[in-house]
């Protein structure tokens, strides 16, 4: 499954359809957001069919960022049928993601 | 961006290893603040770098800055934040950008003063070390900045710019952070202003908030004799590494270091091919 990129307006269908969601809050301009980037990716490829993995821009979706009281990036935000359950929080490296997840699938 | 070697530090210590990594034929990417913020700047009177009695702190960076730059090394101004390993790869990201290397050399000097109450418990809920990365998520709100070198100045106009509302604190000594799930207020030397976000922004990261799984002793980085830490791949030198304090002594810790970090970065190209 690919990384979605979720909006405003999409995020709350699309995370409710995935039984568990992992979603990356980041920027263009934060550097440490890139270094998790590839991070994410692979994770992506790996959990595909089971987790939904996504990204929200927060300078597209401010209201996003808001609403789940993001204050630093990257900003990883776990959800189980829409309802968040943990959150990562800084640069960290694949196993600090796959803890959580394995856990709750 | 891509090095061999990514050294962090541009004083003696950073600036010696980049010259031995190019005297090994590799590429070398030195992060480092500007020579002026460089504590070594301030020496009025250097009297035991051999060779050079009574050299003045700006003579000798100036001097160890065009010996690297002669000898090939890139350069690039702002403070390493993240450091990460993945495969035989480590990536640092310097504010807004990335950068990633074979190896690296950690040498960014000491890091003084020790965490403020409430700094490590509200990291990432309020406190941030990054005006680039999380200022936009304080637009239009109250921030404090508890700025330590000339660049935290800067970095304060850009979130002024950006439409924070900006209590800038030029070196306060002691400071507190407060609130309840998130931070509410900072209280610098007695004085208390409002603040969602608490922008500290030393002129180094103590080496552990860079790399989380360093050994240290006493704030010191535990190295061998090739100043190889217990992390692969990454090696320190100078004042990181524990005193005396001096240039020369981090100058030749660099020497070793940037050897050592060459030699590293060859033999995973060689594992490569």
């Amino acid at each position: 499954m690919a990384i979605k990129h979720l909006t405003t307006a999409g995020f709350d269908a699309e995370v409710a359809a995935a039984p568990l969601a992992m979603v990356d809050f980041w920027a263009s301009w934060c550097g440490p957001c890139k270094m998790l980037s590839p991070v994410i990716d692979s994770l992506a490829g790996q959990y595909a069919g089971k987790v939904l993995v996504g990204k929200v821009n927060v300078d597209e979706e401010p209201e996003l960022a808001r609403r789940f009281g993001v204050m630093s990036i990257p900003t990883v935000v776990f959800l189980k049928d829409g309802e968040e359950f943990d959150r990562k929080v800084g640069v960290m490296p694949a196993e600090a993601f796959t803890a959580v997840l394995d856990s709750h699938l | 961006m891509s090095y061999d070697v990514l050294v962090i530090g541009g004083g003696p210590a950073g600036l010696s290893a980049a010259v031995n990594v190019r005297a090994r034929g590799r590429s070398v990417l030195v992060v480092s603040n500007s020579d002026t913020e460089n504590p070594l700047y301030r020496a009025e009177r250097v009297d035991n770098y051999p060779g050079l009695p009574g050299v003045t702190g700006p003579e000798l960076l100036e001097a160890l800055h065009r010996h690297a730059e002669a000898a090939g090394a890139s350069f690039l101004e702002g403070r390493a934040l993240s450091a990460m390993r993945m495969g035989e790869t480590w990536y640092v990201s310097v504010g807004s950008d990335m950068v990633d290397a074979l190896s690296v050399v950690l040498a960014a000097g000491v890091s003084r003063g020790k965490k403020f109450p409430g700094e490590a418990a509200f990291l990432g809920r309020g406190v941030s070390y990054c005006a680039t990365c999380d200022g936009m998520l304080y637009r239009g709100r109250p921030v404090a900045v508890l700025g330590y070198s000339e660049s935290a100045r800067r970095e304060g106009e850009f979130l002024r710019e950006i439409g924070c509302a900006v209590t800038y604190f030029d070196r306060p000594k002691q400071c507190t952070i407060t609130g309840g799930d998130r931070v509410e207020s900072v209280t610098c030397d007695g004085v208390t202003v409002p603040a969602e976000g608490v922008f500290i922004l030393r002129p180094t990261l103590a080496p552990t908030d860079l790399f989380p799984e360093l050994t240290v002793e006493n704030g010191h980085v535990i190295v061998d004799r090739r100043m190889a830490t217990n992390l692969p791949g990454l090696f320190a030198a100078g004042d990181c590494t524990g005193g005396p304090l001096q240039a020369v002594k981090a100058a030749g810790e660099g020497l070793v270091a940037g050897q050592s970090a060459a030699a590293y970065a060859a033999e995973v190209l060689r594992a490569q091919k």
